[in-house]
């Protein structure tokens, strides 16, 4: 099972290198890919010696044009994967049927993979990509419970890619638009959610409010610790009562399932967070990749270590993780 | 301009439905849309109850019948019921999912491309011509210039444009998870939900604790607080390609806004402002209305 890492910068880059990521991620610094945050990824000269040094060492660079091209800006996607196929990276990672069959087309000999944001979870829709763009992976979305992911991957003949690690949606990856339906700019056609600009604090005599779009997204009390208001994960009034209706802020964590997934057959395990610091990817990265060769090393005897567990809780969004929908033993 | 009967996106029982549609028969109203979108587990209605209450509206309307299919599929059942949906042999199939567009393009069905397919330009829109797309509902978030842009960029292509039916009453569809949020408000595990999205017929509210109307949750889909209402944009649609008018189903009211709709349709002056919000259409954040964004 390969690790991928992610990449937001070219620290980042070395750091996910140095702990042995198999491939490391990366986008193209505008809209086209799913985290065009200010100040995030990689310039050209950043990228051309990000992939010499990935080269030499012999892993995999993908580069992931995965948000949905808007008509007027077409020639930017277009461009986008002109330059992921001249870099000759390993594997675009894309998810509009658009950019996919410019890919097929233009460039036959460029490995595809669809997106997360392509939300193909079942063998009907990964076929489609299969037939049409010849994908040679896909990226599940993180809805599908071990069970499914297990009965998926018998069924289907695109290798199979899922999320380890990260910042948890709750929602069915490029199926949201709750972001543009506050701010105007969602996942989908800006690479953006909960965008930054859109974000207010606010401090008064009770403690701190936080804001998405002029909308309340969370008040925190005095010694309450405080999260970026990503607006699934605020806490709101449902029936009289006030919780986190939709998502606590929570990290996914697959560790304990490496045997499940490897023995499924799963491809490669995905380390989610462009957007987070190279002190991140190399504590994520040393992690899984420990945990990867345990398992190699013996299958049989694969147990989680506690330190893996504490390295990753540290790291995690309101330093708690969850197994998110795989540990589900129904629909 | 025509105007469509979106799918009922809330689960109501069977005797509801039905009194429903046959309120909805005898309006003006040139597409119905039947069938179970959100989620499998609602079982009031079989697929065969479906392709029966078709049979029983063409005795009475002259609208088409599109039955829409499931938008997020996450088990091999599922997947089962989406093939014999797409093998009914008698209605055309609205595709919310790529697995539904494979199922078509190898029946070569022609079908309509749902609101929960991400089609955003034309070289997208054109692979999925080629699958047997004639209908396009694009997704909510698009905005008018998008969605011209888009037929523009079709024309550019020298491709026929589809019919483009755009949602433009009711509260949208806005997100997918594997999450009930229903059964969580109610504190009941989603493999034990009693149903109990049942007893809120338009989903239950979720408010901003100042009080604001932030979203609706209805079982695993989550829907805008806010009812979307682009009447007062109808001056603007047929310049942008628009052929029809989706209006999504409510609990109550549903044929006082078929009748507002097809006033305007038939000539009547629009409303300067409508109730609700169309902050998409205008390029601004969804839950906005054009006043709210300070475009008039």
């Amino acid at each position: 099972m390969q690790l991928v890492c992610p990449a937001g910068s070219l620290p980042a880059l070395k750091a996910a290198l140095n702990q042995g990521a198999d491939a490391i991620y990366v986008g193209f610094r505008d809209d086209t890919n799913a985290r065009h945050f200010a100040g995030l990824n990689l310039d050209e000269k950043q990228l051309d010696s990000g992939l010499q040094l990935i080269r030499a060492q012999r892993r995999q660079l993908y580069v992931a044009v995965n948000t949905y091209a808007q008509p007027g800006g077409w020639q930017r996607w277009q461009r986008a994967v002109d330059r992921a196929a001249d870099l000759g990276v390993d594997a675009l990672i894309a998810a509009d049927p658009g950019v996919l069959g410019y890919a097929s087309q233009r460039h036959p000999q460029l490995n595809l993979h669809l997106s997360v944001q392509g939300s193909a979870t079942n063998v009907a829709a990964l076929e489609l990509y299969r037939q049409r763009y010849g994908i040679r992976r896909a990226v599940l979305p993180r809805v599908l419970s071990l069970a499914q992911v297990r009965n998926l991957a018998g069924k289907t003949e695109v290798p199979l890619e899922v999320f380890g690690f990260g910042s948890l949606c709750i929602m069915a990856e490029g199926r949201c638009h709750l972001s543009s339906y506050l701010t105007g700019e969602s996942p989908n056609l800006c690479g953006v959610c909960s965008p930054a600009k859109a974000v207010r604090w606010q401090e008064d005599a009770d403690g701190l409010s936080s804001r998405l779009g002029g909308v309340l997204i969370d008040r925190y009390a005095k010694d309450e610790p405080a999260a970026y208001p990503t607006l699934c994960k605020g806490r709101f009034m449902v029936n009289g009562q006030r919780f986190h209706a939709l998502e606590e802020p929570t990290s996914l964590n697959t560790l304990e399932l490496i045997p499940q997934l490897a023995e499924i057959g799963i491809a490669a395990v995905k380390i989610e967070g462009r957007q987070r610091s190279p002190a991140y990817v190399e504590q994520v990265a040393r992690v899984w990749r420990a945990a990867l060769d345990a398992y190699r090393r013996s299958p049989q005897q694969f147990q989680v270590q506690p330190q893996w567990q504490a390295a990753l809780a540290a790291v995690s969004e309101g330093s708690q993780t969850t197994l998110g929908a795989y540990h589900r033993a129904w629909q | 301009m025509q105007l469509s009967l979106g799918p009922v996106l809330f689960y109501w029982s069977r005797a509801k439905l039905l009194d429903f549609y046959a309120e909805m028969a005898a309006q003006p109203l040139d597409i119905l849309y039947l069938g179970e979108t959100v989620c499998s587990k609602r079982r009031a209605m079989s697929l065969d109850d479906w392709l029966g209450l078709a049979r029983e509206l063409r005795e009475c309307t002259r609208a088409e019948l599109v039955l829409s299919g499931l938008a997020l599929l996450e088990a091999a059942s599922e997947l089962s019921s989406l093939k014999r949906l797409c093998d009914n042999g008698e209605l055309l199939v609205e595709a919310n999912d790529m697995g539904a567009v494979q199922l078509l393009h190898e029946r070569r069905l022609p079908f309509v491309a749902g609101p929960a397919l991400n089609l955003y330009n034309a070289h997208a829109l054109a692979e999925l011509q080629d699958c047997g797309l004639q209908r396009w509902v694009p997704p909510v978030e698009c905005s008018g210039a998008l969605l011209r842009d888009c037929l523009e960029q079709l024309d550019q292509l020298g491709r026929l444009r589809p019919q483009v039916e755009l949602f433009a009453y009711g509260h949208l569809p806005l997100a997918y998870s594997a999450r009930c949020f229903t059964a969580r408000a109610e504190n009941r595990p989603k493999d034990d939900c009693q149903f109990c999205c049942q007893d809120y017929p338009e989903g239950i509210p979720l408010l901003s604790q100042e009080g604001e109307a932030l979203f609706t949750l209805n079982g695993i889909q989550t829907l805008s607080g806010r009812v979307s209402n682009l009447l007062a944009d109808y001056a603007q649609f047929e310049a942008h390609g628009i052929d029809c008018l989706r209006l999504s189903p409510r609990a109550e009211g549903m044929g006082e806004v078929v009748q507002q709709y097809h006033a305007v349709r038939q000539g009547g002056l629009p409303p300067l402002l409508a109730e609700g919000c169309n902050g998409y259409w205008h390029g601004r954040p969804g839950m906005l209305s054009a006043e709210e964004a300070g475009l008039c």
